[in-house]
């Protein structure tokens, strides 16, 4: 176990400490459907972390993932309210949104903005196409929108999976995939690591950085359509801190925000502790909604300033 | 004259003016009576003073967040502070209505000023330790602030209650609504915040030092200057500013809302700071600029109330201007237009 990993299993640890505390607080909270739950209501999280994960890899930040959710809800309830089709209403809206990330991939890689202001920017466009679109929330009626989401996968226990869980877990797996064994990840982490030497080595750092960008994008519509899924109705002010969320996950499962150390499964038990925050805290009862904030802020604290301290030795020769 | 016009030109200042200028002029035709002011009940009133007014409460923010951005930082936690100093002052003063006989006794928690002052050290609590975090132990300034980002609205509501904490008691409403000499409290707030740090950042070496910081901190470092105490009370003096923000905002509606008070504001603060002509960068500020930001922020929302769209529309203009101010600071946008420049130097050596 090295200074690289280290953070991962301290995540790990942490989400099972957290869950084995649950489980003997609350006598129903150590079941399968529990912890099915947990995929289930945070699908939509789960897929922003991922794309976010890749983004902070590369030491860049994306500011837009919750707008750009938003921004999908409401196309595809739009479109399907004139009656298209979700055949052609996902592609489309998967298709826009990776544009999107396209084009601040080009801001930030072309002209040099900071993630920072042009994500800033690409929210503020979201959000407020969001309101163009229209002030109140559009409900969804379309017949096969309801049948996805209402469709729940009995397993031989009884329980039950909805559809989202799957398509989380297989964009995670392909995540995973994509950093582990392809150059495009491998070249992420390079990028990271020092996008100056990335440069000299010769690897493709503007495509490879407006490629991760697009990616994000790709994952905030699909993050969006599965979002969709699981409220049925368009809003504009649909996952209004999604992407502190996201960030606040990525961080939590041992990512360095300055980039080039981190991982997918990392950010997915990330996104398992958020999960676990809240769950505790319905199950809890009586705490009010905002002791997740104030708990996921002492967590992100806690773990930069672990790194921070993992780090100090190789900060110092700098 | 034509020297002066030129240096105004390059100068940081004339981006800002063009574009609330034009704004103005846009405004002036979307409204009737934009631009008359009147005097009314000893206090000026109209819709530019209204804009004013309004813009104090990003353009305090904007003066702290400038001298934070000059140093290579940024700080994402001023409208959860916003949001925790309203909340603290609204708490503390309380404003109960009590029927004492016949007549309504408003009864405070604590005196006014001990409930500002309380509020307003808190806040700068809360820069300190941002700024700890930043300059101590090195963590990236978006990091650090985010804690206190995600953690500072719970930490409001749960003060408040997660209710909305009305305000009774009437000397307070002073702060975000009185006038002196008819000219809006709030606007002598901001100016002498920015006449203050105007002062201490351009006629002592500090401004000099926290550029030279944005520029390069460690060099700072080795050539004695003390990098990390500015740095750390930069971060400090920018929380006390959103403190005070959060005051003039809770005394102006007259409540402290934990939840949505001051959403929003770091953003805004960001762009306005941005839009001053500050990079983001670090190494040169403009406080002017910063406030000039404010206020292009408050007309162009303005605007949007008079055209008649949804009001959050605003968020769209708001990014394409964030997008035309960073593409015109952007270099590489810049040495697009001066292709030419190398073959007009070459005529020059032939003359």
């Amino acid at each position: 176990m090295n200074k690289k990993t280290l953070p991962f299993f301290i995540t790990l640890g942490l989400f099972l400490l957290m869950y084995a505390a649950g489980s003997l607080a609350y006598p129903n909270f150590f079941s399968l459907q529990v912890f099915i739950n947990l995929f289930i209501d945070n699908a939509f999280l789960g897929i922003a972390a991922v794309g976010m994960t890749f983004v902070i890899l590369s030491g860049g930040i994306d500011l837009s993932v919750g707008s750009v959710v938003a921004l999908t809800t409401m196309i595809s309830a739009d479109l399907l309210q004139r009656e298209w089709s979700p055949a052609v209403v996902i592609p489309a809206v998967l298709l826009l949104t990776s544009l999107f990330g396209t084009f601040q991939g080009i801001m930030i890689q072309v002209f040099r903005i900071q993630p920072f202001i042009a994500t800033l920017a690409g929210m503020f466009f979201a959000r407020g196409a969001c309101y163009l679109i229209s002030i109140d929330t559009i409900n969804i009626d379309n017949e096969w929108y309801r049948s996805v989401s209402m469709a729940a996968i009995e397993l031989p226990t009884g329980d039950f999976i909805s559809i989202n869980v799957f398509i989380f877990i297989l964009l995670a797996l392909i995540g995973w995939w994509l950093l582990k064994f392809t150059r495009f990840g491998r070249t992420v982490y390079a990028i990271g690591g020092s996008e100056q030497s990335a440069m000299l080595m010769g690897l493709p750092v503007t495509r490879t950085k407006i490629l991760i960008y697009t990616l994000n994008g790709f994952c905030s519509g699909l993050a969006g359509v599965v979002f969709t899924f699981y409220m049925l109705s368009g809003y504009a002010l649909h996952c209004k801190d999604l992407h502190l969320d996201a960030i606040a996950a990525v961080v939590m499962g041992g990512t360095l925000l300055t980039g080039g150390v981190g991982s997918v499964e990392g950010s997915i038990i990330g996104v398992l502790i958020l999960g676990t925050i809240q769950t505790i805290i319905n199950f809890q009862g009586t705490l009010s909604s905002w002791w997740t904030r104030i708990m996921v802020g002492v967590l992100i604290f806690a773990f930069i300033f672990m790194q921070s301290l993992l780090n100090r030795p190789t900060k110092q020769t700098q | 004259m034509r020297l002066k016009l030129t240096r105004f030109k390059e100068s940081n200042l004339f981006w800002p003016l063009c574009i609330l200028l034009v704004l103005l002029v846009i405004n002036g035709f979307l409204t009737r009576g934009f631009f008359s002011i009147q005097w009314k009940d000893g206090r000026l009133t109209g819709i530019l003073v209204d804009i004013l007014n309004r813009s104090t409460y990003i353009g305090i923010i904007a003066i702290g967040l400038t001298l934070v951005i000059a140093t290579g930082g940024i700080d994402i936690s001023v409208g959860s502070v916003v949001a925790i100093s309203g909340a603290i002052a609204a708490f503390l003063i309380g404003g109960e209505l009590v029927m004492r006989g016949s007549e309504q006794i408003l009864v405070t928690r604590t005196p006014m000023g001990i409930a500002i002052f309380i509020a307003l050290v808190a806040s700068t609590l809360i820069g300190m330790w941002n700024g700890f975090l930043v300059a101590r132990f090195r963590i990236q300034p978006i990091v650090a602030t985010l804690v206190l980002m995600v953690a500072g609205r719970g930490i409001a509501q749960l003060i408040t209650n997660g209710q909305i904490i009305t305000i009774y008691y009437a000397p307070y409403y002073f702060i975000g609504n009185g006038s002196i000499l008819g000219i809006p409290f709030s606007l002598y707030v901001l100016a002498t915040v920015l006449i203050l740090v105007t002062l201490i950042t351009r006629k002592t070496a500090l401004g000099l030092f926290i550029e030279s910081i944005g520029v390069n901190r460690t060099a700072s470092n080795y050539s004695g200057i003390k990098e990390q105490r500015i740095v750390f009370w930069t971060y400090a003096f920018c929380s006390f500013c959103a403190g005070i923000s959060g005051l003039l905002v809770c005394s102006n509606v007259k409540s402290a809302d934990g939840n949505n008070a001051g959403d929003m504001f770091e953003l805004d603060a960001i762009f306005a700071v941005i839009i001053g002509g500050t990079s983001l960068n670090g190494g040169k500020f403009r406080l002017g600029g910063a406030v000039l930001g404010a206020i292009i922020i408050q007309t162009l929302t303005t605007m949007i109330y008079s055209i008649g769209v949804p009001p959050q529309v605003n968020l769209v203009i708001k990014s394409i201007v964030v997008f035309a101010v960073s593409m015109i600071q952007s270099e590489y946008f810049q040495s697009l237009f001066r292709m030419e420049r190398p073959v007009s130097l070459r005529r020059n050596y032939y003359l």
